[in-house]
C-alpha cells in the first residue's frame, strides 16, 4: 500500500503543491464563475447524477458480500459452505479397516472391485457409530438383478440371468456367496452326456442335489450306458425324506402329507424332479 | 523560459503543461496498478477444509460406455450423498439407455434416472441392432456456458476446475439451467436455487472420490487429476479412444467418454 500513498502525495504536489494560498483562492473564484455560467437545468442534472453515482456505490457496498471477488467472480465463503455438506458414503477404505476378513475374501473374486457400499448402502454413519447404526445386506432377490438381470443393452459377456426362470423365489445368496461369487456347478461326470438335464437342473431348486443322490449308476453305465441303467427312486418315501411333513430339519421346503397326497403314484410320475417348479 | 500564449491570452509554462498531461495520462493506468497490487495478494495459497489446496489439483472424470451395465447405482448413490430430491426428475447424474433399431430408429430412455434399474422394453426388443447405456453427469466444462450467463456470480469455477453453485447467492433465475447444453442442472424445489453435480466437492477436499465413482460396480467411471501423470484418468486417456459430448459447442468438457456411439447426444 505504501507505493500508492507516495503516488497520491506526488499527484497532490503536482496539482496544488506549488500554488500559494492566494492562487488557490483565485482558482476557486474561477471555478465558481464557471459553475454560475452553466445553465441551471444542467446544474440540477449534474447534482442528480452525482447523487445517483454516490447512491450506487453505497448500495453496492451494502449488497455485495465482503468476500466477493476475493479469489474470482464469486463469494469465497461459498466454497466453505459447500464443503460443509455431510458425508454419506464412507468409502471402501474405511470399510476395510474393520472388516478386513471380508475384504480379504473379496480380493480374488469377481466382485473384488465392487465397493462394499454398493450393496450395503451408504455407511458413513455406521463408521461413526458402529454399534448403534448397522448396515443391512440385501437378502431378497430384488437387488442382484439390478446388475445381473438379462438386458439387451448390457455389455456382452457380463453374467446375466432371466430371474423369472432362474430358481424363482429363491434368494440369490442361498447359492451364490456375494463376496466371492462363483457359478454353481453340476456334477461334471453326468453332465458330459446328460447336459440338457444338467442345464435344466441348474436353474431349478434341486441344483445342489447331486445326480447320484437319486440315481444309483452302476460302474458299467459309463462304458455301456444302455446295458447298465442307473436306478430311479421307486418309493414315495425317497422324496418324502425331504418333502414329507414330519421332516423337521428340512423346513422351508415344500412339504406334503405322503399318506393323503395322491398315494397311488410315485412322485416323479407327476412332478419332474430335475425342474420341480415346472408344471 | 519562453512563455506559451494561446488564443484567449492564457499563459502557461511548457513545463506545467507537460506535468499535467503526464499526470492525466498516468491516472488512466492507475486502476491497473491498484489491481495488480491486489492480485499479488490473490496468489497466496488458498486452503479449503483441513489441508486442501485447490490450486494443486485439476479434476476430471472418464466414463467407459462399454463397461456400464445400467444398474443405476451411481444415480442412487448421488441422490443419497447429496440429498437430491427423490422426485423422478431431479438428477445430478443419471443413466440413459440407447436402443437403435433395424429401421434406423433410435430411442433413449431413463426411467427414474435408472435408480430402479431398467426393464426389458416390450415387443420391439427383437429388432434392436445396437443398444448400450450412457451415464450422464455435469461435464464440468472448461468453458462453461452456465457460468457465463449467471447474472449475479452465483455459479463459478474453482481453481481445481469444478463448477459450483453458491446456493445462498443464487437468485433462482434459471438462466444457467437454460444455458447448459447437457441438461445437467435443475432447480432444487426445496431451496428454489439452481443445483448441479459438484464432483462431490465436499468429498474431494477430504481425499475421497465422488459417490458415483465409489458406487460404480464395474469401474465404468474413472476419476482423477487431469494434469498429473500418476492419475487413473491420464491412464484411461492413454488406453482408450476418447470423445466428449457435443464437441462442436466448444464447451471443453472435463468428462470424457470412451467407446461413445454416434447416436449419443
Amino acid at each position: 500500500m505504501s507505493k500508492i500513498k507516495i503516488l497520491f502525495l506526488n499527484i497532490k504536489n503536482v496539482i496544488i503543491g506549488q500554488l500559494s494560498p492566494q492562487k488557490i483562492k483565485e482558482r476557486l473564484e474561477t471555478m465558481k464563475s464557471f459553475w454560475k455560467s452553466v445553465p441551471e437545468q444542467v446544474q440540477r442534472l449534474s447534482i442528480l447524477l452525482i447523487l445517483i453515482i454516490v447512491a450506487f456505490f453505497i448500495v453496492r457496498a451494502l449488497l455485495v458480500p465482503s468476500d466477493f471477488g476475493k479469489y474470482g467472480h464469486y463469494r469465497a465463503s461459498a466454497v466453505d459452505e459447500i464443503i460443509s455438506q455431510e458425508l454419506r458414503y464412507a468409502g471402501s477404505k474405511a470399510c476395510n479397516e474393520c472388516h478386513d476378513d471380508i475384504a480379504e475374501s473379496k480380493t480374488k473374486g469377481y466382485h473384488r472391485n465392487i465397493s462394499c457400499e454398493v450393496c450395503h448402502g451408504a455407511g458413513y454413519e455406521h463408521t461413526q457409530d458402529p454399534s448403534e447404526i448397522v448396515l443391512e445386506a440385501p437378502r431378497d432377490r430384488g437387488y442382484c438383478p439390478l446388475c445381473h438381470e438379462y438386458l439387451t443393452s448390457r455389455p456382452t459377456g457380463f453374467p446375466q440371468i432371466v430371474s423369472s426362470s432362474h430358481n424363482p423365489m429363491k434368494p440369490c445368496i442361498s447359492c451364490h456367496e456375494p463376496h466371492d461369487p462363483k457359478p454353481p456347478e453340476t456334477p461334471r461326470e453326468c453332465a458330459a452326456c446328460h447336459a440338457e438335464i444338467a442345464r435344466t437342473k441348474s436353474v431349478s431348486h434341486h441344483v445342489y442335489i447331486a445326480c447320484t443322490r437319486c440315481h444309483n449308476a452302476p460302474e458299467g453305465h459309463k462304458i455301456s450306458p444302455r446295458e447298465f441303467l442307473p436306478s430311479k427312486p421307486q418309493s414315495r418315501e425317497f422324496c418324502g425324506q425331504c418333502h414329507a411333513k414330519k421332516s423337521e430339519e428340512t423346513k422351508g421346503i415344500p412339504q406334503i402329507d405322503p399318506t393323503s397326497h395322491n398315494s397311488r403314484y410315485v412322485c416323479w410320475q407327476c412332478h419332474y424332479p430335475h425342474l420341480p417348479e415346472a408344471r | 523560459m519562453k512563455q506559451l500564449q494561446n488564443e484567449k491570452g492564457n499563459r502557461s509554462k511548457r513545463r506545467d503543461f507537460l506535468k499535467k498531461i503526464s499526470v492525466s495520462l498516468f491516472s488512466l493506468v492507475l486502476p491497473g496498478i491498484l489491481k495488480a497490487e491486489e492480485t499479488s495478494d490473490d496468489e497466496k495459497p488458498w486452503i479449503i477444509g483441513d489441508d486442501y489446496n485447490p490450486r494443486e489439483h485439476y479434476w476430471g472424470m472418464a466414463i467407459d460406455v462399454n463397461k456400464c451395465i445400467g444398474c443405476g447405482r451411481c444415480a442412487n448413490a448421488c441422490k443419497t450423498e447429496n440429498n437430491v430430491p427423490k422426485h423422478p426428475y431431479f438428477f445430478r447424474t443419471w443413466v440413459e439407455r440407447y436402443q437403435i433399431f433395424e429401421d434406423g430408429e433410435s430411442t433413449v430412455d431413463s426411467p427414474n434416472g435408472a435408480i430402479n434399474g431398467f426393464q426389458i422394453k416390450g415387443t420391439n426388443e427383437g429388432r434392436v441392432i445396437r443398444s448400450f447405456f450412457v451415464p450422464k453427469i455435469c461435464n464440468q466444462c472448461d468453458n462453461p456456458p452456465c457460468v457465463q450467463v449467471c447474472p449475479v456470480g452465483a455459479t463459478f469455477m474453482t481453481p481445481d476446475g469444478v463448477i459450483l453453485v453458491d446456493a445462498n447467492y443464487c437468485i433462482g433465475c434459471r438462466y444457467c439451467i437454460q444455458a447448459c447444453p447437457y441438461g445437467a442442472r435443475y432447480l432444487n424445489p426445496e431451496t428454489k436455487t439452481a443445483d448441479k453435480c459438484t464432483f462431490c466437492y465436499h468429498r474431494l477436499v477430504k481425499g475421497l472420490s465422488p459417490a458415483c465413482v465409489e458406487a460404480c460396480p464395474t469401474q465404468a467411471r474413472v476419476f482423477g487429476e487431469v494434469h498429473k501423470k500418476a492419475s487413473p484418468l491420464v491412464r484411461f486417456k492413454r488406453m482408450n479412444k476418447i470423445s466428449v459430448l457435443k464437441p462442436a459447442l466448444n464447451t471443453e468438457p472435463k468428462v470424457l467418454y470412451a467407446n461413445l456411439d454416434v447416436e449419443v447426444r
